[in-house]
């Protein structure tokens, strides 16, 4: 399994303790390092540091993993970016395999809460608060199902906080 | 005869022992001018100070504490490696116990426990029996939580029975006399 969020004890200890290899890579972690803080339709524009971005994550073979904890990061990404991530995802994605992804609820200003997921048990997860940040867009229900055209089904869950899970499968 | 006196006095020393602390304070000798004190588990380790830097291969055989910069490998089976805030490893690492509290870039192997502290930062494989995670740590590759067993301690080679002489050959060395 690959954990696309911030890295933290609880999602080690169960995801090793179901018995499956987790690969970690913090995201927003790699974005900020590269792109730093700002909106990011001004700050995700320039080539170069795509380039940089997109060769730093998801280094992975192809149809490597069962499943993907993408969270809240989808959001983070502007379209060009996020077109990458998204077929990088579906390549190293195996055949039924899965993904989690989180998107707010449409704002306004686009300033969300990101949270740090973290799995309790299988029937529990706790959203420990990150930082404020600007979403690079904002998605309804049918352009979530857009972005995932490529894959075969996408499952729509609604949570408190006017979170929205999507279970999408390869 | 003889006044009794107490086995200090009678006993001679042979080194000169150092003054103590409270007798330097009376003299007016300033504290700080004192070695400082150190922690038993930091004298029992040896220290890789942040200014060196150090490329190879680095075994150990007991405790290490690197605040430096090493590029290579470090491979230390039974022993516990502690990476200062100041360290960084561009290096493969293979220890009892692992504590980073700086980077490491390269795969980790642990036979016991592996320690992340908040401002590590990791880049590689882990294979360890546990790990340990702060808030606030930094880390991108694979995890394999499974017994790493230790290295099996080299046996000294079974003694060889000694070799059979045949009787012809016995015989044929003694008619050579």
């Amino acid at each position: 399994m690959l954990d696309l969020g911030q890295f933290t004890q609880a999602n080690v200890s169960y995801i090793t303790g179901v018995g499956h290899r987790l690969y970690s890579e913090d995201i927003l972690h790699t974005l900020d390092s590269v792109f730093g803080r700002g909106d990011p339709e001004k700050t995700q524009t320039d080539p170069v540091l795509m380039r940089s971005f997109l060769g730093q994550i998801l280094d992975l073979p192809p149809d490597s993993l069962d499943a993907i904890l993408v969270w809240d990061v989808l959001e983070h990404l502007t379209r060009p970016l996020l077109a990458a991530v998204l077929d990088r995802i579906h390549t190293v994605l195996r055949p039924h395999g899965a993904l989690l992804a989180c998107f707010h609820a449409e704002l306004k200003d686009r300033q969300v809460q990101t949270y740090s997921f973290r799995i309790v048990d299988s029937r529990t997860l706790v959203l420990h608060p990150r930082e404020v940040r600007r979403t690079a867009l904002s998605f309804n229900n049918r352009a979530i199902e857009r972005l995932f055209e490529k894959f075969s089904s996408v499952k729509f869950f609604l949570t408190r906080d006017h979170i929205r899970e999507i279970i999408v499968r390869k | 005869m003889w006044n009794r006196r107490k086995d200090e006095d009678i006993n001679p020393r042979l080194t000169p022992q150092p003054p103590s602390s409270a007798s330097l304070a009376r003299e007016g000798i300033p504290m700080n001018t004192l070695p400082p004190r150190t922690n038993e588990s930091e004298s029992a380790r040896a220290t890789i100070g942040k200014s060196v830097i150090a490329k190879g291969q680095l075994f150990s055989r007991e405790d290490l504490y690197i605040d430096g910069e090493i590029e290579g490998s470090v491979e230390m089976q039974e022993h516990k490696l502690t990476v200062g805030p100041n360290g960084k490893l561009l290096a493969s690492v293979k220890a009892r116990e692992i504590v980073i509290l700086g980077t490491i870039h390269g795969n980790v192997e642990a036979t016991d426990k592996i320690e992340i502290r908040k401002d590590a930062k990791l880049v590689g494989d882990l294979k360890t029996a546990r790990i340990v995670i702060e808030d606030g740590a930094y880390f991108k590759g694979s995890i394999d939580i499974s017994r790493v067993e230790a290295p099996k301690k080299q046996m000294a080679p079974a003694p060889q029975p000694a070799p059979v002489v045949s009787a012809t050959a016995a015989a044929a060395s003694e008619v050579k006399r």
